[in-house]
Parts: C-alpha cells; sequence; structure tokens
C-alpha cells in the first residue's frame, strides 16, 4: 500500500519532468530557475486550495464552495481595506481566514448535523457565498486604486528572494502535512474515508471531523481569498468563478481517490503543479490559452483512469467474476 | 456520500393506505409550495397573470428540465452527469460550424443530436466501460467538451442560423403553446412511463438501491447505466437545439453553470442524491417552480443573481425541513 502510494507519486513527479523537458524543448528559457519559481509562484493559491479540498475528499465529502467561499472571503478583505486604510495587513488576513472559516463552518454543520450529501449543501452555498457578494457590493467592483499599497504589495514582498505568496504556500503545505501526519485529526480524515462504520468503532466522530475538514478548507479558501484579490488587484462578484474544478481537478490528478480514504499532501500539492506547469506554457509554446482547458480536462480523465487501475489491483473483490461485468 | 446511519429504522406495524401516502409525499408538498408561489407572483405583479406572459415564462425552464428528466434516471441509479452544460456548449457549436459549410435545418439537427449522443457514449464508456466515478469523469469531460468549443471558436461566435432553424426555440405549435412546451410535456409523459411504468425504469431504481443485487437479479447494470448516460447526452443535444435556435447564436460559454441548476432542479423534486428513489412528476412540479420564481422575481426587478441565492436557500431548505421534521416528531414520540 504505501510502496503503491508513492509510486503514485514518483509518476506524477516523472509525468511533470517530462511535460516541462517538452517545453523546454520548444521554448528553453521556460526551465531557468527564475522561471520556475514564477510558475510555483502563480499556482501557490491553488496548491492552498488543493490542501483544504483534499481534506474534505478524504472524508468522503466534496467541497463546491470552495470558489465561491475565497470570492466572499476576497471581497470583504477587500472592503475592509478600502474603507479602513490603515488597517494592518496581519489583520485583514486574519479577518479573511476567520470569513472562510466561519463559511466551511456552515458546509459542515450542514453536513454533520443535518446529514444533508455534501454535494447538495456545498452546491447550495456556492451558489449563496457569490450571491451574496452581490449583496454586499450591489455589484460594484473593487478597483486598484481603492486598495491601499500595502494591501496590493504583501504577497509580492521579496523575502530571501522568493516572493511571500510563495512562502505562505510552503509553509501551508508543511504545516497542512504535519497536521495529517502527525495528528489524531489527520489520522482521523483518513479513518473516516477509508471506513466510517470502522471509524465509529474505533471512537471517531465521523460527522464532527467532516465538519472540521470544512472548517480547513473554509480557512484556507478565506486565506487564498485576501491573496487573491491582492495579487490581482481586483475584486468583484465574478472572481475565480468557476475554480472549483480546478481543485478538484488537482486532487484527483495529485491521487486523491473521490470515494475517500486515499491521498497525500505531496500528491495534491504535485496535482496541483502540474496544472500550473500547463497553465503557465500553453503560451510560451505557442498554443492558444482557449485550449486549457479541453486539456486539463484530458488530464482529469487520464489521471482518474491510471489511479482507477492502480487501486483495482488492492483486493477487496470477493466475486472477481461479478465485479467483472 | 454520507451513509452513517446508525439509528435502528422503525417498521410500522401497519402500512398506509394509498391515499395517505400521496397526501404526505414529497409531490404534494411541492404541489404546495408551487401554487404558493403561483398565488404571490399573481399578487406581486399584475403583469403574471397573461397567457403570453406565463408561455414566455415556460423558456426558463424547458431547455433545463428536458435534461433534468434524463439526468433523475442517471441520479436514481446512483450515479451524475457534470457534463451536461458542456455538451449543450458542444452541439451548439458544432451546429454553428455546420452552418458554416452550408447546411441547412434538418441537417443541423441531427448534427445536434449525433454529437449530443456522441458525447454521452464517451461519458457512458468511460463509466461503465472502464469503471470509472462518474462524478469525476464528467467533471473531467465537462472540461473536456467546452474546452474543445473554446478550441474551435476561442473569443468569437457563430450566428447566421437559418429562419427556418429559429422554430424550435422560438415558434408555437397552437395559440401559446411554444414548440419548447409542447415537447417538455411530451418528454415528461415518455420519461414518467419509462421510469415508473416499465422493466427498464424498475431496473433503474433496482440498480441505484442495491447495484449488486441488481446485478444478481438479472439486471445487466453495465447496459442500463452506459444506456443513462446516452440518454442524457441526446437530451442535452436537444435542449442545444432549442437554445441555440432560441438565441440564434453559439459562444463558447452558452449555458454555462447548468449543470447545476439541472441537479438542483433534480434535487428539488425529490430525487434521492444517494440513487434509489425519486419520481418524474416531482421533477416536473420541481421544474415548474424553479421557472416561476426566476419568472415571478424578473418581473420584479430582482437581479439574477439574487434569485440564485433564492434557489440556493432553496434546494437547502428543502432537504433540510424534512430532516428537521420527522427529528422533531421523533422526539415527541418518544
Amino acid at each position: 500500500m504505501g510502496k503503491l502510494l508513492k509510486n503514485r507519486e514518483l509518476l506524477l513527479v516523472g509525468a511533470i519532468l517530462v511535460l516541462i523537458a517538452l517545453i523546454a524543448w520548444r521554448f528553453p528559457p521556460f526551465i531557468t530557475p527564475a522561471n520556475l519559481a514564477r510558475v510555483y509562484n502563480d499556482t501557490s493559491i491553488l496548491i492552498i486550495l488543493a490542501l483544504g479540498q483534499m481534506a474534505v475528499i478524504l472524508t468522503r465529502c466534496i467541497d463546491l464552495s470552495m470558489a465561491a467561499n475565497l470570492a466572499l472571503s476576497g471581497m470583504v478583505a477587500a472592503m475592509l481595506n478600502a474603507a479602513f486604510p490603515g488597517l494592518p495587513i496581519p489583520i485583514i488576513i486574519l479577518s479573511a481566514m476567520a470569513l472562510g472559516a466561519i463559511l466551511g463552518m456552515i458546509n459542515g454543520a450542514l453536513v454533520w448535523k443535518l446529514d444533508i450529501p455534501p454535494i447538495v449543501v456545498t452546491l447550495g452555498t456556492l451558489t449563496i457565498y457569490r450571491g451574496l457578494i452581490f449583496l454586499l457590493t450591489n455589484g460594484k467592483w473593487i478597483n486598484a486604486h481603492q486598495m491601499s499599497d500595502a494591501f496590493k504589495s504583501f504577497p509580492r514582498t521579496d523575502l530571501a528572494g522568493i516572493p511571500v505568496l510563495s512562502w505562505l504556500s510552503v509553509v501551508m503545505v508543511v504545516t497542512i502535512f504535519l497536521v495529517m501526519s502527525r495528528t489524531p485529526l489527520g489520522r482521523a480524515f483518513f479513518a473516516v474515508g477509508g471506513n466510517p462504520h470502522a471509524a465509529v468503532y474505533t471512537g471517531i466522530d465521523v460527522g464532527r471531523t467532516r465538519f472540521f475538514a470544512y472548517c480547513l478548507s473554509g480557512t484556507l479558501a478565506g486565506l487564498s481569498g485576501y491573496l487573491w484579490v491582492s495579487r490581482y488587484a481586483v475584486a468583484y462578484v465574478d472572481i475565480a468563478a468557476g475554480f472549483e474544478l480546478d481543485i478538484i481537478a488537482a486532487c484527483v490528478i495529485g491521487g486523491i481517490t473521490i470515494a475517500g480514504g486515499i491521498g497525500s499532501v505531496p500528491g495534491a500539492v504535485l496535482g496541483a503543479l502540474f496544472l500550473g506547469v500547463i497553465k503557465n506554457a500553453l503560451p510560451v509554446i505557442n498554443i492558444s490559452p482557449f485550449a486549457q482547458m479541453a486539456i486539463s480536462g484530458m488530464v482529469i480523465i487520464i489521471a482518474v483512469a491510471v489511479n482507477a487501475r492502480a487501486e483495482r489491483r488492492k483486493g477487496r473483490v470477493i466475486l472477481r467474476k461479478a465485479e467483472a461485468v | 456520500m454520507a451513509e452513517t446511519h446508525l439509528s435502528p429504522r422503525i417498521i410500522p406495524d401497519r402500512l398506509e393506505g394509498r391515499r395517505a401516502r400521496l397526501l404526505k409525499s414529497w409531490e404534494s408538498l411541492l404541489l404546495v409550495v408551487a401554487c404558493v408561489i403561483f398565488l404571490g407572483n399573481s399578487l406581486a405583479s399584475p403583469y403574471f397573470l397573461d397567457p403570453w406572459n406565463l408561455s414566455d415564462a415556460t423558456f426558463n425552464f424547458t431547455e433545463k428540465a428536458m435534461i433534468a428528466f434524463a439526468m433523475a434516471l442517471v441520479i436514481i441509479s446512483g450515479e451524475i452527469d457534470l457534463s451536461v452544460a458542456s455538451i449543450i456548449a458542444l452541439a451548439s457549436t458544432a451546429m454553428g460550424y455546420a452552418v458554416q459549410l452550408g447546411f441547412d435545418t434538418p441537417a443541423l439537427v441531427v448534427v445536434g443530436l449525433s454529437v449530443g449522443l456522441l458525447c454521452g457514449i464517451v461519458n457512458g464508456l468511460l463509466i461503465t466501460g472502464l469503471g470509472l466515478p462518474s462524478i469525476v469523469v464528467t467533471i473531467g469531460t465537462m472540461s473536456l467538451f467546452r474546452g474543445l468549443s473554446f478550441i474551435i471558436l476561442g473569443d468569437q461566435a457563430f450566428t447566421g442560423y437559418p429562419d427556418s432553424f429559429s422554430w424550435f426555440g422560438q415558434g408555437y405549435v397552437w395559440w401559446v403553446f411554444s414548440f419548447e412546451f409542447t415537447l417538455f410535456v411530451v418528454l415528461a409523459v415518455i420519461y414518467g412511463v419509462v421510469l415508473h411504468r416499465t422493466n427498464f425504469g424498475r431496473a433503474v431504481f433496482a440498480i441505484g438501491n442495491n447495484q449488486t443485487a441488481a446485478l444478481f437479479s438479472g439486471i445487466r447494470v453495465g447496459r442500463v447505466k452506459f444506456t443513462l448516460f446516452l440518454l442524457t447526452g441526446l437530451m442535452a443535444g436537444l435542449a442545444s437545439i432549442c437554445l441555440t435556435s432560441r438565441l440564434g447564436s453559439t459562444r463558447p460559454s452558452i449555458a454555462l453553470g447548468w449543470e447545476l441548476e439541472v441537479v438542483t432542479m433534480v434535487v428539488l423534486g425529490g430525487v434521492s442524491i444517494l440513487g434509489g428513489s425519486g419520481t418524474i412528476p416531482g421533477v416536473v412540479l420541481a421544474a415548474l417552480i424553479m421557472g416561476m420564481v426566476t419568472f415571478g422575481f424578473g418581473l420584479l426587478n430582482v437581479p439574477g443573481i439574487v434569485m440564485s441565492i433564492f434557489i440556493g436557500l432553496l434546494l437547502i431548505s428543502v432537504i433540510a425541513l424534512p430532516i428537521l421534521w420527522r427529528r422533531a416528531r421523533r422526539r415527541l414520540a418518544h
């Protein structure tokens, strides 16, 4: 099992390296360290979001509302900054994360306390959260000139040659990795997804674990909300529309099984990086950016087919003949 | 997904009669909600109770409802298809392309339907042939199909559809009854009969309730599921013809986000997202409710995004309320 997991991530590393090599063959400057660092920086937000989605998917749930949560938290962060330009950035970040966490808690509470299927809950909150942005702003945009310089420059600030945005994603990756592998909560995520009934008998509250997974995904979406808005220096109703599918795609490519219980932090990071490399490479090798959507669609299908084949060898098939039909 | 019910299920000594069950059913609740919304709308706006206005209102839901019927069957069988809106986009793009090649209306219809069917076959093969989870496969094909239309169209649009083609989305069969509404009624009857009165329909329920048991009772699970995805593709192709004809142009962003509205419609109609239960009359009522809410809000100048908040709240509350109600009743009984 552990060997298989390692294989999958190695496979993904290999795929990314092949991809980068192919791009470098068409456009050598792509592999300069400065450019690769830029690609990583550009993918940072997706990585942070994929970590949250991973926790949710591990518990056999799904969070379709992450992008809407990001947009709402980002908008509130921008509005805070526009209203009180003197407010220190850490407070803005913390309030965006807190709002994100609350929105995640709403999802989690509906799944936990009312036992509503996660896909229905987050489908509903997806439209509600995005609608709330409209109610909050009446459809108005918050543009660059309304934001303070500190607000916009924070993710760009250089720290040892690398922007704060990249550092933040690294910190998040390490933190979530430690949570997943070193804390009871992290193990509970896997246990709940692997076998919810067995988890109950080992003393894990399935609903509560799912609730915490949603809190985590919400908090990370809130953080990403601030990062997104300050990076692109604009906030409006439709920012990151449809991005929820990119997040899920990153997880699926990273080998996180939609049926729960299987996945890893490196997988999520690599899945996000794979999409990030494709997105950044298309313009430089003269493929129309319009092709990006079709390519990521193909990649998702191939990734899920490859992952499913890897899982099938795991066994647990009692009636092989019947399953084969 | 959430399947950890540990509370014991109580089986009553005497099953309720047919009439009592009908009264307590989801569909009667929906009917009451529909009537309330209808009354509310007619009180709120003097323009609501006009046959032509009501006829216009049907365009809000007919295209989505066509897909919702097939989607209901897919969801009852325990799967989901999130690629329907992208199939609309691809079929519409193909029809627009065919127009550039000088095809006429009958050929356009064939193109639209066959692209839909082809997309359904792709989904069906990946899901039943390779045994992949439908939610991920259709998220993938959702990107793929719309991505293909983006590759073909970029930021351009196809226009110049022949005049005779506009009948599907703008024509009337008789008096205020549009072609789309007539099609909606006919399809509702067909799907109702197929789901509730045929062996195929029984098979769909059986698969949704217990796939392994269905397999052992001689149901060709793979074939039934394949047919369902094929049907959904075909319906998306049909909806694409109607929508393209109504709008008279094709952009790659056509019908963006419809998959969520279609799923909402199906779930609102009382189809369990976990599979195994649901009815076509429920879906019809849900379609009417969503159409009337959208139209009524439109008459009151409520912006579209506020309507979507309402639909989202409706989706969650409509599922949460019966659960809370059951819980409250159980607490009273103890």
